[in-house]
């Protein structure tokens, strides 16, 4: 699976490839949605960890448009729903994640994202 | 009791290619529930299980610790992949796999932030070539061919797993008699200030298996 939170965690890892490395972007994607438990604590508590404009850029890109481009400073029902959705139940099944500074390309095949580097390529 | 996670879904095709759950296994499960208390009250974000294989150890803490925890597994060997996903499935934890050596993806986003730190690792002393054949092979022979000492792996993960561990994070390693427990706590507890301790320890035919928990 590569849900949404998942991509906000990865970055490439060629060799030399140390800045503007993340987040890796999408193409020729196919989306799956499905249901996860709901968990508020979860996600109050993960919030510091995510990169939000690569979620929300990401998330556009897909066409999601419920999260906002500022995270909010009040965190309510709505909003945790709206992110539940697009970290935990947006699921990339098929695809190609690029590098946006070496272009290196991860492909993503029944939801597993191959990024296996060749000896050579790992920094 | 926990429940060992329901495995019924792989068949011994998969086992041609992917390791299948053994006295290893089963000792670091017993390790993670006894300390299931201690784990659920420190309440983990993220735990990441690298060489998650069949995915029994992190579908076993997922039972654990429920959806308060995201679960991120690594493989090089592209079948294990696969199994990891469907135990999750099957067991109703959400596991997200990929597909690389070691976690070097997360290491840009995810420095000193994963609580939980799990590895089974190939541990059986073999000669180096065979290591690092099965290194690039990616199959099964992967899954246990750990060179000289049986230690080439696990020195290259006991090298990267600092910058992973979160302050009040916890690694869970296997190790083998062989392999020169003592030595490798002196060099994490020197190199880096982890300590450690052992959890448990047991004999399986011929290897004195045991599992060793580093914390900072
Ligand atoms: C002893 S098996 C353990 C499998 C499973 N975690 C268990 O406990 O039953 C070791 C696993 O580590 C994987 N592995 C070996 N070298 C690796 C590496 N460099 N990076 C990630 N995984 C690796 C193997 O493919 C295999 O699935
Ligand atoms: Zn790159």
């Amino acid at each position: 699976m590569v849900r949404l939170i998942t991509h906000n965690l990865l970055a490439c890892h060629a060799k030399g490839c140390t800045s503007n490395n993340f987040p890796l972007a999408f193409s020729n994607v196919q989306i799956e949605i499905r249901e996860a438990e709901f968990n508020p604590e979860f996600l109050k508590n993960f919030i510091p960890k995510i990169e939000w404009k690569a979620l929300v850029d990401t998330a556009r890109q897909l066409g999601d448009t419920s999260l906002p481009l500022e995270q909010p400073e009040m965190i309510d029902d709505d909003f945790l729903k709206n992110l539940h959705h697009v970290l935990l139940e947006t699921h990339v099944e098929e695809g190609v994640m690029t590098c946006p500074n070496c272009k290196h390309e991860y492909p993503i095949s029944n939801g597993i994202p191959n990024m296996l580097l060749a000896e050579h390529e790992i920094g | 009791m926990i429940p060992t996670p329901d495995l019924s879904h792989l068949t011994s095709s998969d086992y041609e290619h992917v390791y299948e759950p053994a006295e290893d296994t089963f000792l670091l499960l017993d390790a993670l529930e006894e300390h299931a208390d201690e784990l659920k009250q420190m309440a983990p974000l993220t735990c990441l299980e690298v060489g998650s294989g069949s995915g029994c150890v992190s579908s076993f803490i997922g039972q654990i610790l429920g959806s308060s925890t995201l679960y991120l597994c690594t493989d090089i060997n592209t079948h294990a992949c696969r199994c990891t996903r469907r135990t999750g499935t099957q067991n109703k934890v959400p596991l997200e796999v990929v597909h690389t050596s070691f976690a070097y993806p997360f290491h840009a986003r995810l420095k000193h932030s994963i609580d939980i730190i799990l590895f089974n690792p190939p541990y059986v002393p073999t000669q180096m070539e065979e290591m690092s054949g099965a290194q690039k092979l990616r199959d099964i022979e992967g899954s246990w061919a750990g060179g000289n000492d049986g230690m080439q792996v696990t020195n290259k993960f006991l090298e990267l797993v600092d910058d992973l561990l979160s302050a009040r994070g916890r690694v869970y390693l296997v190790a083998l008699k062989e392999n020169n427990i003592p030595e490798i706590q002196t060099r994490m507890a020197n190199r880096y200030k982890l300590q450690s301790t052992i959890v448990l320890s047991r004999r399986a035919g011929r290897e004195h298996l045991s599992i060793i928990c580093f914390h900072r």
